[in-house]
């Protein structure tokens, strides 16, 4: 299967053809995935927000929000926003669909997960902001969210782990992101086992550093408990 | 803002092959499930075996199916083991191994946390009264295991469900498959998705419902 001799047929020589293919999808997915993870982080801050302190309609509205998002499928959601994006006459790339339709769902999980965070910071945190005469939102901004963003970071970091894979469901809408590039390698070359184990180590690759950085953030933001 | 006038009459034209096409998805999610379960019950007694030849690959496994975005382990299941002389009689097989596994790993940790949080007591009282290792398995440690994890097998039954989606990669005719069919034919997009939707949301919030009364009634009492 492994094998060195660079002639065409072979692994490594099919590969170094496909080079340039092969780094622009790897691109497409990191992209992808980074742009759904800024977008989400700060439409969830938003969404958990609403959903911890919102007026009774807003909290309402945002859960309604996250239980549809998160009681259909990514792909049924991919689908549906690259197919309904078109009838309002907005004709956006399918990338763009896709980071719309990704955002859209992680900005549901990261909303869940900071409302849980928020919610795990005692009530007389709050209280004392107010005490000393800060706003809603310095209150906010200076007591509650720090600590609560240090609380949600290790299922922030699950919630990239999730996008990065999920951008491989981009492909079915003709995204050409790293999963599709390999597609279309092996449909040239037919070397199945090599191009799909070979995907499959390059995500597990870029997942697993994304874990190690959620690690290494988490140790630079640990706090003293008080 | 646009004039898309509704036509629901594709909808209630398929309807049947819109439940059909749910019910095939929920088969496969609880077919894979089960599968799954049986797998990662084998994977969580591995890792707690405290035998490192034993814990150390299926550690390795576990890590490996949950890094690895599941259309990809799909394809490569779907496309790559006939490459080693496994055929399949048919994609929808394919795709039950495929979750099954992926539900292993995940259902393995499940049970592993299952089976770390039980009071190492209740294992001596069993020993106490003088039941064998498999006794002391059936009769304390899983029954207590099962009640414990119950909650999250139920999630992990509708987290398969929204997977099974994916089966439409390879052509299974499932609800999105089916929607997605219908759509490229009629160009209904709104109705065609909204519908998707809708049942999907609908057996999930289901399937959630069912579970609670499930949990109910096999409380644990603590």
């Amino acid at each position: 299967m492994l094998d060195f001799s660079f002639v065409p047929g072979t692994f490594w020589f099919e590969a170094w053809q496909a080079r340039f293919s092969l780094l622009s999808g790897i691109w497409v997915t990191m992209s992808a995935s980074a742009l759904t993870i800024l977008f989400a982080t700060i439409l969830g801050v938003a969404v958990g927000t609403a959903l911890a302190y919102g007026w009774w309609w807003l909290r309402l509205l945002a859960r309604l929000y996250v239980d549809f998002m998160r009681g259909i499928p990514v792909l049924v959601l991919i689908l549906f926003t690259y197919y309904g994006l078109a009838l309002f006459g907005i004709n956006v790339p399918a990338y763009w669909a896709g980071v719309i339709a990704l955002s859209a769902f992680a900005t549901a999980h990261i909303g869940e997960t900071l409302r849980g965070a928020v919610e795990s910071v005692p009530m007389g945190q709050m209280e004392a902001g107010k005490a000393i005469g800060l706003r809603f939102l310095q209150r906010l901004r200076y007591v509650i969210l720090p600590q609560a963003l240090r609380r949600m970071l290790p299922p922030w970091v699950n919630t990239g782990l999730e996008v990065v894979k999920g951008t491989t469901l981009l492909s079915i809408i003709g995204v050409v992101e790293l999963l599709l590039t390999n597609q279309q390698i092996v449909a040239r070359n037919y070397l199945i086992v090599d191009f799909y184990l070979f995907a499959g180590l390059l995500y597990l690759m870029i997942n697993a550093s994304i874990a190690a950085l959620g690690a290494r953030l988490e140790r630079r933001f640990s706090y003293l408990r008080y | 803002m646009i004039d898309y006038n509704f036509d629901w009459s594709v909808i209630t034209r398929n309807w049947d092959r819109f439940l059909e096409a749910l019910a095939l998805g929920l088969g496969l999610a609880v077919v894979s499930l089960l599968i799954g379960c049986v797998i990662g019950l084998a994977a969580a007694y591995a890792r707690v075996s405290g035998n490192k030849w034993l814990s150390g690959p299926v550690w390795a496994y576990v890590e490996v199916i949950r890094c690895t975005p599941l259309l990809l382990l799909i394809f490569f299941i779907y496309f790559g083991l006939p490459e080693f002389g496994i055929y399949f009689m048919d994609k929808t097989q394919s795709f039950v191994l495929t979750l099954s596994l992926y539900a292993g790993a995940y259902m393995s940790e499940v049970f592993r946390a299952g089976l770390s949080s039980i009071p190492r007591q209740y294992v001596e009282a069993a020993k106490a009264i003088g039941m064998r290792p498999w006794q002391r398995q059936r009769w304390v440690v899983l029954p207590v295991m099962f009640r414990i994890t119950l909650p999250s097998i139920g999630n992990n039954l509708i987290s398969l469900f929204k997977d099974t989606s994916l089966a439409a990669a390879i052509a299974i005719p499932e609800l999105t498959f089916v929607a997605r069919q219908i759509n490229a034919n009629t160009f209904r997009v709104m109705e065609v998705w909204l519908t998707a939707s809708a049942l999907y949301l609908a057996t999930a919030w289901l399937l959630a419902t069912l579970l609670r009364q499930v949990e109910r009634r096999y409380a644990t009492i603590r």
